[in-house]
């Protein structure tokens, strides 16, 4: 007699965290199975961080830098895994051969896209705080948290907006070829450098600053060195509370952006044959 | 009448000089050809210009406009040349993960009758060769925007052209150590190079001099040859102030290039032994065709 399984077909919002958490899965379990990642995804980024404390020590500048530079090397974590671990991924993907399988697949990849995201954030949250306990400890960083809930939601918020804009590149980088890997290297350096990842992004002029805010991390970062460094809230670009509503602006903006982007781009590439092409 | 040779000679495998002269053009094909040269070059100049722009504003924020001073010119110096150490560091080890997951051509490669530590040196070339445009665009815009002080007619040419090359040298050898490493990771891999290049700023004295680390990370720092490189290559540059520069003040210019040159000797007999024992535990976890991606 033949075995018969009941195969049961999830839908709709079941199908939907489904995918989440099976996308998710080999993100968190894949990185227990080989600690070498603890090496040279958390150790040495801490050193980077290291680095910039003693360029500030070597140019004698005052201590609450040494927290600006732990705070943002925590933060550049986050940045990193949206380039290369968001953004690019669905490129990766296309070159293993797993996007057309996900394209097939009853799910949508919007879903995929949260699974990853989720995944990825577990791992970065990790190494985000070994830099800034281990920096704390070292450093001796004085954080002074004004409001603790304000600071929870500036940091939600700003993860909303950050992976939000991820997802969206990455229906954009579904269409590239080679050029993904240049494009995601050539978009590190200028989000450091006008996000203010390692000094007060008030050191630009108004408007830099401004244009450089389209990065949720700039105004994330700066609204929580404001509530974690009171003492330097001068130095901050924007009042805190602008700084959420803009936050809230943007998460919306991005995640909306990402759904409608991504079905955009998943047709146009289907249409011009790009889901299975390895041009590269 | 004169025979034309069609079969090829199986007993005569490729040297050295030839492996490496192929994957070097085959580097710089790959490295070049993904665009026309115009974004090749705003590629390869903004990415450098806008790193070294973060070193400038933490600069300005603390210390003002002085770009002239020496603490600055042997910061933005030492930044600028750091850019070789990632790029030798990192692309001698990417090329492995490049060729094994993104073109699936590793193992052919180490099937083909070639050395392999030849070819990932000769792929890397094309890429250290860019970075020292990415070099020469970093001082170029020192001196023109920012008024530094390196003057041509007074650069130490002999010692730079010596202490440039025997760098480059010692730093492929690393990179051939972390490509073995690479060889065997499972997870992410490609960040190896990268994070290693980027950790060891911290013990190179390129931004900073080793006397503001604790002791221990100063020895650290003087047990890698990146350190005395950057010191020889201050000194080639901007003589006077290179040598002010708070490192190996006590050790002439002729004593650090011999400690390089030891260095150099040191790490190329490390690489071979340490890719070897890499290459073997490689094949035996059969890690060459692997795809480590997820």
């Amino acid at each position: 007699m033949a075995l018969q399984t009941k195969v049961t077909r999830n839908s709709g919002v079941r199908l939907f965290l489904q995918t989440v958490i099976g996308r998710a899965y080999p993100r968190v379990i894949g990185s227990q199975r080989d600690p070498a990642w603890l090496f040279f995804d958390i150790f040495l980024p801490f050193l980077t961080m290291v680095g910039y404390v003693y360029i500030y020590r070597a140019l004698k500048a005052p201590e609450e830098y040494i927290g600006f530079v732990v705070l943002g090397s925590a933060m550049t974590a986050y940045w990193i895994n949206i380039l290369w671990s968001m953004s690019s991924q669905l490129f990766w993907e296309k070159e293993n051969g797993n996007l057309a399988l996900y394209v097939m697949s009853p799910t949508s990849l919007m879903a995929i896209l949260f699974g990853m995201a989720s995944g990825g954030l577990f791992s970065t949250t990790i190494r985000a705080l070994v830099i800034l306990v281990l920096g704390n400890l070292l450093f001796h960083v004085n954080y002074i948290i004004t409001s603790f809930w304000a600071l929870f939601l500036v940091f939600v918020l700003t993860m909303v907006a950050l992976y939000g804009l991820g997802m969206m590149l990455s229906s954009l980088f579904m269409l590239f070829n080679r050029e993904a890997f240049h494009f995601a290297n050539l978009l590190e350096a200028p989000v450091m450098l006008f996000s203010g990842f390692y000094f007060p992004v008030s050191a630009f002029n108004f408007w830099v600053a401004a244009a450089a805010s389209i990065i949720p991390l700039t105004l994330g970062m700066d609204a929580i060195r404001q509530l974690v460094f009171p003492s330097t809230a001068q130095l901050g670009f924007l009042p805190v509370k602008l700084e959420l509503i803009i936050l809230v602006i943007l998460s919306v903006v991005f995640l909306g952006g990402a759904f409608f982007s991504l079905r955009r781009m998943e047709r146009l590439a289907i249409k011009q044959g790009r889901i299975t092409d390895r041009l590269g | 009448m004169e025979t034309v040779k069609t079969t090829p000679t199986y007993e005569a495998k490729p040297g050295k000089l030839q492996t490496f002269r192929t994957s070097a053009w085959l580097g710089w094909m790959i490295e070049s050809n993904w665009t026309d040269p115009f974004i090749f070059a705003v590629y390869s100049i903004i990415r450098p210009i806008l790193t070294a722009a973060i070193l400038i504003v933490m600069y300005l924020v603390i210390r003002g406009g002085d770009f002239s001073s020496a603490d600055f010119v042997n910061l933005y110096i030492g930044n600028a040349f750091y850019i070789l150490v990632g790029a030798a560091i990192q692309r001698v080890s990417f090329g492995i993960i490049d060729d094994r997951e993104h073109y699936r051509t590793l193992k052919y490669i180490f099937i083909a009758p070639l050395q392999v530590p030849v070819y990932l040196i000769g792929r890397s070339v094309a890429s250290i060769l860019v970075s020292c445009f990415s070099v020469l665009f970093t001082l170029g815009f020192g001196i023109l925007f920012l008024k530094m002080p390196i003057v041509l007619a007074e650069v130490k040419w002999g010692l730079f052209v010596a202490a440039f090359f025997l760098g480059m040298a010692v730093m492929m050898c690393m990179g051939l150590i972390l490509g073995g490493w690479t060889l065997i990771i499972k997870n992410n891999p490609w960040s190896l190079g990268d994070s290693m290049g980027a950790g060891l700023l911290i013990f190179s004295g390129a931004v900073f001099p080793l006397s503001v680390l604790p002791t221990p990370l100063q020895w650290i720092g003087n047990a890698l040859p990146i350190s005395y490189w950057l010191a020889l290559i201050r000194r080639a540059l901007v003589p006077e102030i290179g040598r002010a520069y708070p490192m190996y003040t006590n050790l002439s210019d002729l004593q650090l290039l011999l400690i390089l040159l030891a260095f150099t000797l040191l790490y190329a007999v490390l690489a071979v032994v340490v890719y070897k024992r890499f290459d073997i535990i490689a094949r035996e976890r059969g890690n060459i065709d692997m795809v480590s991606n997820y």
